[in-house]
C-alpha cells in the first residue's frame, strides 16, 4: 500500500516561508491569497495490503522521524 | 581532562573545535565518529557545527540517530558535560535534550555575522569561570536558529533559568535590532534541566583566538576545563543559583 504523509507547522508556530511567498505571491498581484502555510509531503510505499496497518506504521515513522511534535503535526492518506 | 568531538558525516566545525580544545587551550581532544560507541574516556563532550546529513529533513533530525548519540544520551544522563554547538545544538534539541526547536530564520536567510550574546546563568559547566552579565562577541552561521518553544515550555525555561544566552546589543540590551534570527525571547543558549548539556547558535571554538576577531568563546572552554577540576558539573546548587538567593 502507499501512505501519504502531510506534515505541516502547527498553526501557532510562525512560518517563515510561508510568509515569503504569501508576501512574494502579493508582489505579483495575487491579493486574493490571504496566507500560506508551506508543509513537507512523503509517499511511503509499504509491504503491506492491510489499511489499518499502513495508517498504524505510517503514524510510527511520523512521530519517530518525519515530523517534529514540537513544532509540525501531520496527516495521513493511505490507499 | 580530554574533550570528546563527534563528527557526523557533514560536521565541519570539528576541525575547529579540535584546534580550539587542543592547541589554544592545551587540553586533550580526540574526534568521535558517529558510528562508534565508544566516548574514549572523554570528560566533555562536544556536538559540533555544520551541516549533518546535509540538513535533510531536519536540522539534526537524522543525526540524533546516530548510533553515537545513545552514549551521548547515557553520559549526558549521569551528569556529563556536552556541549552542542549550532548543528551540535540542533541535534541536541532533535534528540529532546534540550526541550524546543529550531525554525528557519525569520528572514529566511542564511545568517553569517558576528554577534554578542549576554550569559545569563553561570551555574553550568560552560559558564562557570564567565560573569552573568558579561556580553561575549562570537559568530554565528546557520539558517535555522529561530528558536522556538512552546508558551508552557518557554514559562518553564525561563523559570528554571536554563536561558544561558541571548543575544544582545553590545551594552548588554536584548533588543529586537540585537536578535539575528527572530528566537523567541532573544534566546541564543539553553540548558537542560540538570544544567549539564549546553546548546547554544554561536560558535565559541572559532572564537578563542584574538586574531581571529575575537577571543571571547574561550571562556565557555575555559569553564569545561574548570568545572572538571573542581568536579562541580551539573550540580543544581552551583554558584549563580546561591548567588541570587
Amino acid at each position: 500500500m502507499r501512505a501519504r504523509v502531510f506534515v505541516t507547522l502547527k498553526p501557532s508556530v510562525f512560518d517563515p516561508q510561508g510568509k515569503t511567498i504569501a508576501d512574494a505571491l502579493h508582489s505579483l498581484g495575487y491579493g486574493g491569497v490571504e496566507d500560506v502555510r508551506q508543509g513537507k509531503y512523503f509517499e511511503l510505499d509499504l509491504a503491506t495490503q492491510e489499511a489499518a496497518q499502513a495508517r498504524k506504521l505510517a503514524a510510527e515513522v511520523a512521530d519517530k522521524l518525519l515530523a517534529n511534535p514540537v513544532i509540525e503535526s501531520y496527516r495521513i492518506e493511505v490507499e | 581532562m580530554k574533550f570528546g568531538i563527534v563528527v557526523f558525516p557533514g560536521s565541519n566545525c570539528d576541525h575547529d573545535a579540535y584546534h580550539a580544545t587542543k592547541h589554544v587551550l592545551g587540553q586533550d581532544a580526540e574526534f568521535l565518529w558517529h558510528k562508534d560507541t565508544d566516548l574514549k574516556g572523554a570528560d566533555v563532550l562536544i556536538l559540533p557545527g555544520g551541516f549533518s546529513y546535509g540538513d535533510y529533513l531536519r536540522t539534526g533530525a537524522i543525526a540524533r540517530f546516530s548510533p553515537i548519540m545513545s552514549e551521548v544520551q547515557t553520559f549526558a544522563a549521569k551528569g556529563g558535560p556536552v556541549l552542542g554547538v549550532c548543528n551540535g545544538f540542533q541535534i541536541l534539541l532533535e534528540a529532546g535534550l534540550i526541550p524546543g526547536a529550531m525554525l528557519r530564520n525569520r528572514t529566511v536567510k542564511f545568517v553569517c555575522a558576528q554577534v554578542n550574546i549576554r550569559v545569563e546563568q553561570t551555574d553550568t559547566p560552560f559558564t562557570c569561570a564567565a560573569r552573568r552579565g558579561q556580553v561575549l562577541r562570537m559568530p554565528i552561521a546557520h539558517g535555522e536558529g529561530n528558536y522556538f518553544a512552546s508558551p508552557d515550555v518557554l514559562a518553564k525555561l525561563e523559570a528554571n533559568r536554563q536561558v544561558i544566552f541571548r543575544y544582545v546589543t553590545p551594552e548588554g540590551e536584548p533588543t529586537d535590532e540585537a536578535n539575528p534570527n527572530g528566537s523567541i525571547n532573544s534566546i541564543a543558549g539553553l540548558c537542560n534541566n540538570a544544567r549539564n548539556v549546553v546548546g547554544l547558535m554561536p560558535h565559541p571554538e572559532r572564537a578563542c583566538e584574538s586574531s581571529l576577531g575575537s577571543a571571547d568563546g574561550l571562556v565557555l572552554l575555559e569553564s569545561a576545563v574548570q568545572s572538571i577540576k573542581d568536579g562541580a558539573f551539573g550540580r543544581p546548587d552551583a554558584p549563580a543559583l546561591l548567588e541570587s538567593a
